[in-house]
């Protein structure tokens, strides 16, 4: 019952990381029809940014803040340097293009950085909160991250729902040619949407390494977690992509418990398989016909 | 004479054949006239060759990208390991390699068959999650596999003939990473082979026409899925081919050297070579094993300490891979050749402007037999007179 318990709140906890991750991969998807691989070194790099702000005497929310804002600049200039110039008719040259990112990306934090782990500080406690005479995993860094997913689905909702540069920015993914025709300017719309998504994505990455160690590949897995969330709500689906990382969050957390957590990867991808083959367009998504 | 020259050039298999024997022999020269440490970078270069020649059929030819090679190498080094665990185990050195090529193409088809059915993306993230997850399972398996610290590989003797015919030439005796280096070097060319004449053929062929075009190839009969399962198996043999070698070279299997970091210079290897061509392969996996050492020279001339400067290869083909994409997207070797096939084009077209092209027509059967006999005609004229036959 004590590890039902455990098990089941870490998962949760995990599930809003690997959701907010996924909701990142699902914002580019839609804008640019490109799988951002390279979303996880991103990510990294700007952790790395917080911690070497923290290291030198700032306080934690200095460095939180200016890791997301350091993701924000990273997506709008990785998306104006590189993405917009890339020929995606095929569609293999994007993903070489993200993955030769992710490389680059990779050396230049162990280049900068150097490779070796390093702790990463939580700015609330991380032992479980007492209940009674036993322990709930639940801790308050973990309180603290899903408020802090909740706060940046609910911010995105609000921008794509109830503002003009949300709709603009909308439109701009849904038909680029009627909205260039309309007057909106779509290159800085699907600019903002990378921006904003590496934003979300250095939010996971911060989420993640608090309380743990950071190097140089510590979000690598995070991107396949975040990749099968995504592509079990439908790659296309912001709600689905939470939904779908919250249920492999769980899932994760169950294979990890129970049967070893070397087996995690593992237990990602036949799910990502089980997907893909039975319902293509994710468990959530709706949409009738779509090559996988 | 052209008759001959003609069968000796590479585009013939008699000519591919020769070129292997050559290919075999110069390798067999080079590797036992260098140093015992430029032998064994030789002997990765060839593994990483054999993996790479692999995924550059698959990627180049039918136009499925696999982020999971890596992991395909680790199940061939794996088998590798487990049949080799002591000096008296004995197995000889096909049997290992063929046993490795067995258990990957068993592999291969399963996930070939889930893949078969995955485009782009999608298929990308699937063969990633491969990557990520296949070293859990040697941690799993511990006591079988190994765990962390991995199996250690024993190179078997090297065989008494090969011995007496490599110190008839060379008045050495073949130490067993030499050893190890040539047979790495012939394997290398016998898949080159191989694969060269693979994709010249039907099969390869119908490859490229799904790659190219799917509903087209379907309405001509070609069965997707099966074309991209057997591009796929034979992509995992080479894979597991590699793998073994690298086990032999290396002398060491462990988790920790199939990270994704692997099935990613595998990309980068056929990216920079250019996609689907074999010397595009081959070139990518010289420029992954001796590009590090240069940087690494260069890193260390200003001023950065060994850690950093090993860190600045992957830096170097990163960056390349990405300008490749943005700059030359058919790869270093593939924009060659395209220069050189426009400028040939540009000479052909500048000769035969005179006359119009002539269109070959399906509907007109007296235009069709007025028209020179070309490359293609029996294609094209045979199916107009069986019709009016019958």
């Amino acid at each position: 019952m004590q590890q039902l318990l455990t098990t089941t709140l870490s998962g949760l906890t995990l599930g809003f990381v690997y959701a907010a991750f996924a909701l990142a991969l699902v914002m580019i998807w839609r804008s640019t029809r490109i799988v951002n691989f390279a979303q996880a070194p991103m990510a990294m790099i700007t952790a790395y940014v917080a911690l070497v702000l923290i290291d030198a005497g700032y306080s934690y929310w200095i460095g939180f803040a200016a890791a997301l804002l350091a993701g924000f600049l990273l997506g709008s200039l990785v998306e104006w340097l590189v993405i917009r110039r890339v020929d995606a008719s095929n569609p293999i040259n994007p993903v070489i293009l993200t993955l030769g990112l992710f490389i680059v990306f990779h050396s230049l934090a162990a280049l900068i950085f150097g490779s070796r782990f390093r702790s990463f500080p939580a700015p609330f406690g991380l032992r479980g909160f007492e209940v009674g005479d036993t322990t709930v995993a639940l801790t308050g860094f973990g309180i603290f991250t899903i408020l802090a997913v909740l706060v940046a689905v609910g911010g995105l909702v609000l921008l794509f729902r109830f503002t003009d540069v949300g709709l603009r920015m909308r439109a701009s993914a849904f038909n680029p040619e009627v909205s260039r025709l309309l007057g909106v300017r779509v290159g800085r719309m699907l600019n903002l949407g990378w921006a904003l998504a590496a934003l979300v994505g250095s939010l996971s990455g911060l989420l993640i390494a608090g309380g743990g160690l950071v190097h140089p590949s510590y979000m690598d897995p995070v991107v396949v977690y975040g990749f099968v969330a995504a592509v079990l709500g439908g790659l296309d689906s912001p709600a689905g992509a939470v939904l779908g990382g919250l249920l492999l969050g769980l899932s994760l957390s169950f294979v990890s418990g129970y049967l070893g957590s070397e087996l995690v990867a593992m237990a990602a991808l036949v799910v990502l398989m089980a997907v893909l083959l039975v319902r293509p367009g994710g468990i959530f998504g709706g949409i009738a016909e779509r090559r996988v | 004479m052209a008759a001959i020259k003609q069968v000796l050039a590479p585009s013939h298999a008699t000519g591919r054949l020769l070129l292997g024997v050559v290919g075999i022999a110069v390798a067999v020269a080079v590797i036992s006239m260098v140093g015992e440490f430029r032998a064994t970078q030789l002997a990765s270069m060839a593994y990483l060759g054999v993996a790479a020649a692999g995924l550059t059929l698959l990627t180049g030819l039918n136009g499925q990208l696999s982020l999971g090679h890596g992991a395909l190498m680790a199940i061939g080094a794996y088998t590798a390991a487990l049949l080799l665990p002591d000096a008296d185990a004995g197995t000889p050195l096909p049997v290992v390699l063929l046993a490795a090529v067995a258990v990957t193409v068993l592999v291969g088809a399963v996930v070939g068959v889930a893949a078969a059915r995955l485009h782009g993306p999608y298929l990308a993230g699937a063969t990633l999650a491969l990557a990520v997850a296949v070293p859990g399972l040697a941690i799993y398996f511990g006591d079988t596999l190994g765990g962390e610290q991995g199996l250690s590989v024993s190179v078997p003797d090297v065989p008494v003939w090969l011995a007496d015919a490599i110190f008839f030439l060379t008045g050495t005796d073949p130490s067993r990473g030499r050893y190890v280096s040539y047979v790495a070097w012939v394997v290398l060319v016998i898949v080159l082979v191989v694969l060269a004449n693979l994709a010249r053929s039907r099969t390869g062929r119908r490859w490229r026409a799904v790659r190219d075009d799917e509903i087209a190839a379907q309405l001509v009969g070609i069965d997707l899925g099966r074309n991209r399962v057997l591009a796929f198996v034979v992509s995992a043999a080479c894979a597991g081919l590699g793998g073994a070698l690298m086990a032999l070279a290396v002398r060491l299997t462990a988790p920790s050297g199939f990270t994704l970091t692997l099935s990613l210079t595998l990309v980068a290897a056929i990216v920079l070579g250019g996609l689907g061509t074999l010397t595009g392969a081959v070139i990518g996996a010289a420029l992954l094993t001796f590009l590090p050492q240069v940087v690494t020279q260069f890193g260390g001339g200003i001023g950065l300490d060994d850690v950093q400067s090993a860190q600045l290869a992957p830096f170097v083909y990163g960056l390349v891979m990405v300008l490749v994409v943005l700059l030359a997207p058919a790869g270093l070797v593939g924009s060659l050749l395209r220069w050189r096939m426009r400028r040939a084009g540009r000479r052909t077209s500048a000769v035969l402007d005179g006359p119009p092209p002539s269109v070959p027509s399906g509907s007109d059967s007296s235009d069709s037999s007025d028209s020179e006999p070309s490359d293609d005609s029996p294609t094209s004229t045979q199916p107009t007179p069986r019709g009016a036959h019958s």
